[in-house]
């Protein structure tokens, strides 16, 4: 940015100053402009629900609610993630002082019910009023273990606001974080991060304060420091990012700008995937509006502060989920992870100090900013802070967006919040991590979900997708299929994860196809371990893990297909190895 | 041919504009010149090379890198079947052959009335309604091997009218 007089900095500063009341008042105006609905249709209209049909359904209301009168008295509001995305469209009605009542598979057709059965007569009568049993089928009730497990932090917003109206996030205490931070000293904005416990969210771990400590280290390089957002959420099955761009993309803004303040740096990117089209235009939505707002910009609310950000499309490299591939790929380049050290804290992009987060982890800092790091660190366990948001999806009944405080046991998180298997069948294992983790078998219901436990096991936390499997599947089949996706996107720099997959890759289809031996998996392991050393990345080195963990706890499943798989092992005793002897003698 | 050539190059000099001044736009400049033209054409590579000064080489390399870029043109149908996880355990794979089988192509490939072409995605963020396929932006959710043919017949129609 350019140098700018001391006459045109204390300008900048008034007008900063004129926007922060702006923006206070655009939240007492949306209160206003609310206070008069006798009560509002919450619609999801996330990823899922909007596949499964949530615009037609919009429409409906609008419409038999244009039919009706009543438009002036009910909000229609088209939300964020609601989370149980196996039973979308999802839609909730909220009718003042009375009970709100959340509706499944919503067709338009239901929605026209729903207005003239509900909406409508419950407004006239002023109570509650029985709808037909149809409706009533559809009914969900918001008192199944799947509502009363989480906690929500991170999703608190969504499914109960418009993500595109930033009056609503103000006046749900959205910037206030912000606010508040701008009156303390980065010093004292480290130390509240440090002290709340928060880790990164994207599955390594790393307390997310050490590394901004880091970073506000590292001195301007050109002037120049960054913060980059990793919204590249490359684990086939998860969604979570894609959910909390999505539907609060302001949340993720002002946790970015709240560490950018923390640590000094001076701008900001959003990496996100290009098949992501809502998380895009939402984020590119939100940027536009702080922008308009004074959110974004120079002595941000009157004070010394100034920050801007972008967005940058992922472009199909699982790979560029990795921090340093990350980065070259925002850089423009192909996306190839480099060693650290450098840390990216000392030489990130474009070669300047860069601090990277992922998507969770910068939703989780403003609440924090507000309410504390007590309150935050009273939630988890004692070295897993906080909540987590998981993807809970494969064989299970409540398939959806999750978030659960740490601790959270898998019996809990599949019996209760998912409603056990969608088939009935008895549940086999859970599957975390995405390509990088590893099962859990169904002995190990009890294991509290935090990062130190699924490490234990063999797994990793990774950045929330949980796959539910029951006992139709095949672990052989599940870990090819992840080994088999892992090699396709590796990037082919080094050796261990290019070659080391392609044969791991080739000896599990022999397995596959009931060719193959005991060497071979002795083999398997053997490359697995290797390339857990020695790859570059995360990728490579994590890449093994799928077929190590199915091969500890499903053992009889590889021996079950393997030529040799039922002759006992051969131990080297002292007895079979004179027996060897004795025979080259002969 | 000749007259092609000149309105690429014509417009991907237009969306050039924003990008050769922004550090490290290379991706950006791609993203959008695929959405305007559907692939990204030699004819514009060479219009990036000179306007954004990277050998051609290296926008070949960036290029082919990445899964989303595509070299040449796809089919008027994109048919997107998604592979992730949740999609491969309720039997995304058996869909993924039941298209190639209907179609008598393979994934990566456009028939050869240059109709469909059909791709193999991992993940699109609706795993609630796994398998999902993705028709031109249309999206089908718990989709069954059977009705893959309906599927097809379903946009055959829709083109034809469409001419």
């Amino acid at each position: 940015m350019a140098e700018l007089t001391q006459e045109q900095i204390e300008k900048l500063k008034a007008l900063g100053r004129t926007q922060k009341e702006n923006l206070i008042k655009l939240g007492e105006e949306f209160k206003d402009r609310v206070k008069n609905y006798k009560a509002s249709i919450y619609t999801c209209n996330a990823t899922s629900c909007h596949s499964g049909g949530a615009s037609g359904v919009i429409d409906a209301f609008k419409e038999s609610l244009k039919a009706a009168g009543l438009e002036a008295d009910v909000r229609m509001v088209c939300t964020g993630c609601m989370g149980l995305c196996a039973s979308g469209p999802l839609a909730r009605v909220e009718i003042k002082g009375q009970k709100p009542i959340l509706y499944q598979h919503v067709t338009a057709d239901m929605a026209r019910l729903i207005v003239a059965e509900h909406v409508a007569p419950a407004l006239k009568t002023g109570s509650e009023v029985n709808t037909s049993d149809y409706l009533k089928k559809q009914e969900l009730s918001l008192d199944l273990p799947f509502f009363t497990k989480q906690r929500k932090i991170v999703l608190r917003l969504l499914g109960h606001s418009d993500p595109e109206d930033l009056g609503e996030y103000i006046a749900n205490g959205g910037y206030q974080g912000l606010m508040k931070a701008l009156t303390m000293k980065p010093e004292e904005v480290l130390d509240m991060i440090k002290r709340s416990g928060l880790r990164g969210r994207g599955g390594g771990g790393f307390p997310t304060g050490t590394k901004w400590e880091m970073l506000a280290k590292s001195p301007l390089v050109d002037g120049e420091k960054f913060m980059i957002c990793n919204g590249d959420e490359g684990d086939p099955g998860a969604y979570m990012d894609s959910c909390i761009l999505g539907g609060g993309s302001h949340a993720v803004l002002e946790g970015m700008m709240i560490g950018a303040y923390a640590t000094g740096a001076t701008s900001g990117w959003f990496y996100i995937r290009a098949e992501y089209p809502l998380a895009i235009q939402r984020m590119e939505l939100a940027i536009k509006q702080a922008k308009r707002y004074g959110i974004l910009g120079r002595n941000i609310f009157g004070t010394d502060f100034n920050f801007m950000a972008d967005i940058r499309y992922g472009a199909g490299a699982f790979v560029c989920g990795e921090e340093t591939a990350l980065m070259s790929s925002v850089e423009g380049k192909r996306g190839t992870p480099r060693p650290r050290p450098p840390f990216p804290t000392q030489k990130g992009l474009f070669q300047k100090p860069t601090a990277i987060n992922n998507v969770e982890t910068l939703a989780n800092i403003a609440p924090i900013i507000v309410n504390g790091p007590e309150w935050f660190s009273e939630v988890g366990t004692a070295t897993s802070k906080g909540t987590k948001v998981f993807a809970i999806t494969g064989k299970v009944k409540h398939s959806g967006l999750v978030e659960v405080p740490m601790g959270t046991t898998v019996g809990e998180m599949v019996n209760d919040v998912g409603g056990g298997t969608s088939s009935g069948k008895p549940f086999k294992a859970v599957q975390t991590g995405g390509p990088s983790g590893g099962v859990i078998p169904a002995s190990e219901l009890h294991m509290p979900l935090c990062y130190e436990e699924l490490k234990k096991i063999g797994s990793m936390m990774g950045s929330g997708g949980m796959i539910i499997m029951d006992q139709d599947d095949s672990m052989v089949e599940i870990a090819k299929f992840y080994l088999g996706f892992t090699v396709d996107e590796s990037c082919g720099k080094c050796a261990p994860c290019r070659i080391g997959g392609y044969q791991m890759l080739q000896l599990m289809n022999k397995i596959a196809a009931g060719k193959g031996t005991k060497a071979d998996v002795a083999k398997i392991k053997e490359i697995g371990n290797a390339m857990k050393k020695a790859s570059l990345c995360g990728l490579g080195q994590t890449a093994p893990n799928p077929v190590l963990s199915t091969m500890k706890f499903f053992k009889e499943e590889y021996d079950a297909l393997l030529v040799d798989g039922n002759e006992p092992d051969e131990i080297p005793t002292e007895k079979n190895v004179n027996a060897c002897t004795i025979n080259t003698k002969r | 041919m000749a007259d092609d050539k000149i309105k690429i190059q014509e417009d991907t000099r237009k969306m050039l504009v924003k990008w050769k001044t922004k550090r490290g736009s290379l991706i950006m400049a791609l993203h959008e010149i695929q959405g305007a033209f559907g692939y990204v054409p030699w004819d514009a590579m060479e219009v990036v090379s000179e306007e954004m000064k990277i050998p051609m080489a290296q926008i070949y390399s960036v290029l082919t890198f990445y899964n989303h870029f595509k070299l040449t043109a796809p089919g008027k149908v994109v048919i997107s079947v998604c592979d992730g996880t949740a999609c491969h355990i309720k039997g995304g794979e058996s869909v993924i052959h039941a298209f190639e089988k209907e179609l008598g192509v393979p994934a990566g490939f456009t028939t050869p009335d240059g109709l469909f072409y059909i791709q193999v995605v991992r993940c699109l963020g609706c795993c609630g309604l796994a398998p999902v396929v993705v028709v031109n932006g249309k999206t089908y959710g718990r989709v069954t091997t059977l009705e893959v043919p309906q599927i097809i017949a379903e946009w055959r129609q829709t083109m034809a009218a469409e001419g």
